[in-house]
């Protein structure tokens, strides 16, 4: 696709905007989430994918119809999906007897599978049956991770890293804190993740800091981590590349001593010592037919202090 | 009395304030890791599994969010904040977690042969206005593009040039130049892209052009047909197609065949590389004498015709050397070049 793309000049500026869009950029937008149900799903599958897209709006595109496919074996299908849409996050819900209630989180590099990470469902409660005013869609909601899991074990180190793709909102510069009102909670004990979604009161405290009292609102689940399939490390540090251009640049001219005082050098064009401008001592001053040698005030213009 | 009330005033407003502030302080063992501009809190603090009892659970869950939380809340608090249109905003810092990208970063497009060429002499673009003033319809138009200043394609009077054919269509003939000068720029950005992405395009000579002659067919189809896995020696034949010429086929000895021939050989050899005597090819010596010769003569015609005098190359007097004279082998010689003293190394 990308070699024909230069080939084929696109003719509107629709058609160019839409693929200026899908072309690679230095910083990439937010990712979006592709949320499709296998060969056969239960009704707690269901219930919950519809959820998460709801949590993920609009940054997501729900299907409708089953695909029969297993992400597991056979990724072709998922490329291609993701090709399509330019989604490069993906959740897959299906149900069997083998694996019951069964969520697959992934995503893909440069649209091909770089992380899979399988999920079952033990105990799932739905949007609709916590009654409790919600969140507008859209917030950036604030996630929290607790428990030691998801900094020892490599599996729990990636499904975190997998979480913080999924759920983030696009980076802002800035936020409302009036508007900090979503918070998504996950905790990890003995391999099972139990993942909480609370909004937040903000309440009156003494200092400028409010205090915060939790709500339940959201979808609460509870998963078991089953099967995962990760990227190799090369390919993992590959798709981790920055490019260049956006490391920040480095100012020249600062440098620090072991006290932390903070040193710059200034340039200073070539002075006139005779004509610098010093005290005047009126009784040095030239007399006609005297001679008065000067005296020559040596400035060393090379480093001047900066305080930091 | 009214000490007492003051007193005990003061004790609760006290009280008050240690309650408000402890309400947003939190215990921790660990301090949370922060990723402020992901709004994202670590906390690696142990959980007891006795805590996640069945009953109390969700309990369990829901003050430890709050805790997490609070302890989010007032980093984010630290931040600056400014007022935009009566709202406070706080800015975050960028994101210090490193999440994999969606797709490779752009690669740089790599310069055009015009590109390379400009760089190459310094050829700096020069910056032009947009729009054009044009004269004929008093108003100004764009440099370029639909309804431009100076579009000679939609000109209603054209002046036939007196070398012209009377006959010549003009405006069919403006019509068509430009339909070339289309094509040849498709042609050029193409070209251009084969060249950055090392795709391989067949020579100029090989390429279809609207007439070809009888030669380039032929070598055309030459070409095509010898590019197949076998050479070409399964490809069909017209009728009246000649076939294909073999080319010489090289012959050589076994390796381990016949001793005394072998034995023969060498010793020639060695003999060979022993004399002191150089080794004369005639034909090769007889071809570079006559080609000599050849040059010489065109060479003066060339002088006399130019009407310069005096030149005394010292071929000239060497001509008549003969075939000893010359002497050795063509390996050293070279095409095309004279020598001041032939046969003189």
């Amino acid at each position: 696709m990308t070699q024909l793309d230069s080939v084929i000049k696109p003719k509107t500026k629709r058609s160019k905007r839409f693929l200026e869009s899908r072309a690679p950029k230095l910083t990439e937008d937010v990712k979006s989430a592709m949320i499709m149900k296998g060969g056969n799903t239960s009704q707690t599958v269901t219930q919950a994918l519809k959820d998460i897209y709801s949590l993920k709006k609009p940054n997501a595109v729900l299907y409708k119809k089953k695909n029969i496919t297993r992400p597991f074996e056979d990724s072709t299908s998922l490329e291609f999906f993701s090709k399509k849409t330019d989604c490069s996050l993906f959740l897959f819900g299906s149900h069997n007897k083998k694996r019951p209630n069964n969520f697959i989180f992934g995503r893909l590099f440069d649209f091909h599978v770089l992380d899979m990470i399988e999920l079952g469902i033990e105990k799932y409660v739905s949007l609709s049956e916590i009654k409790a005013s919600k969140c507008p869609e859209g917030t950036k909601p604030m996630l929290v991770f607790a428990g030691e899991a998801f900094d020892t074990d490599n599996e729990h180190r990636r499904l975190k890293s997998l979480l913080i793709d999924f759920f983030r909102g696009p980076t802002v510069p800035a936020v409302r804190l009036a508007g900090l009102e979503h918070i998504l909670h996950f905790t990890a004990i003995d391999g099972k993740i139990y993942m909480r979604s609370y909004r937040s009161l903000l309440k009156k405290s003494g200092c400028r800091t409010p205090r915060i009292e939790l709500e339940e609102i959201g979808p609460s689940f509870d998963f078991v981590l089953k099967r995962t399939h990760l990227a190799s490390d090369d390919l993992y540090k590959l798709a981790h590349k920055q490019p260049k251009a956006l490391k920040p640049k480095k100012k020249k001219n600062i440098s620090h001593d072991a006290f932390g005082t903070k040193f710059g050098r200034v340039h200073m064009q070539k002075q006139d010592l005779s004509k610098l401008q010093t005290r005047k001592m009126k009784g040095l001053r030239k007399r006609r037919g005297e001679v008065v040698t000067k005296e020559q005030e040596g400035q060393a213009p090379k480093v001047a202090k900066v305080e930091s | 009395m009214a000490a007492c009330s003051v007193e005990e005033l003061l004790a609760k407003a006290e009280a008050q304030e240690a309650e408000t502030l402890k309400s947003i302080s939190v215990q921790k063992e660990l301090d949370l890791e922060f990723d402020i501009g992901n709004l994202l809190a670590c906390d690696k603090n142990r959980i007891e599994p006795r805590d996640l009892r069945e009953k109390s659970k969700e309990d369990f869950l829901r003050a430890l969010a709050r805790d997490n939380t609070q302890l989010l809340v007032n980093e984010i608090w630290k931040q600056p904040t400014e007022r935009v249109e009566e709202a406070i905003v706080a800015k975050l810092p960028e994101p210090t977690t490193r999440l994999p990208r969606e797709k490779l970063p752009p690669k740089p497009r790599p310069p055009t042969k015009w590109e390379q060429f400009a760089k190459l002499k310094g050829i700096k673009k020069k910056k032009k206005t947009n729009l054009v003033w044009d004269e004929t319809a008093k108003e100004w138009k764009r440099r370029w593009g639909y309804k431009r200043a100076g579009d000679d394609t939609k000109e209603w009077l054209i002046e036939v040039p007196e070398s012209a054919d009377p006959n010549e269509d003009q405006f069919a003939k403006r019509v068509k130049a430009k339909k070339e000068r289309v094509a040849k720029n498709e042609l050029n950005r193409l070209k251009n892209i084969a060249r950055s992405q090392k795709v391989k395009i067949p020579a100029i000579t090989l390429t279809p052009k609207a007439s070809q002659s009888k030669d380039e067919l032929a070598r055309a189809e030459s070409v095509a047909k010898t590019s197949t896995a076998s050479l070409g020696r399964f490809q069909d034949r017209l009728p009246k197609e000649n076939p294909a010429k073999k080319g010489k086929k090289r012959k050589f000895e076994p390796l381990i065949g016949n001793f005394s021939n072998e034995k023969q050989k060498q010793l020639e050899l060695l003999k060979v590389m022993d004399t002191k005597k150089p080794k004369l090819d005639i034909t090769k010596a007889v071809n570079k004498q006559m080609r000599q010769e050849d040059r010489e003569e065109a060479a003066a015609k060339h002088k006399k015709a130019a009407g310069k005098k005096g030149r005394k190359g010292g071929s000239m007097g060497g001509k008549p050397r003969g075939k000893g004279g010359k002497g050795k082998k063509a390996a050293g010689g070279g095409g095309g070049k004279r020598r001041g003293k032939p046969g003189k190394r």
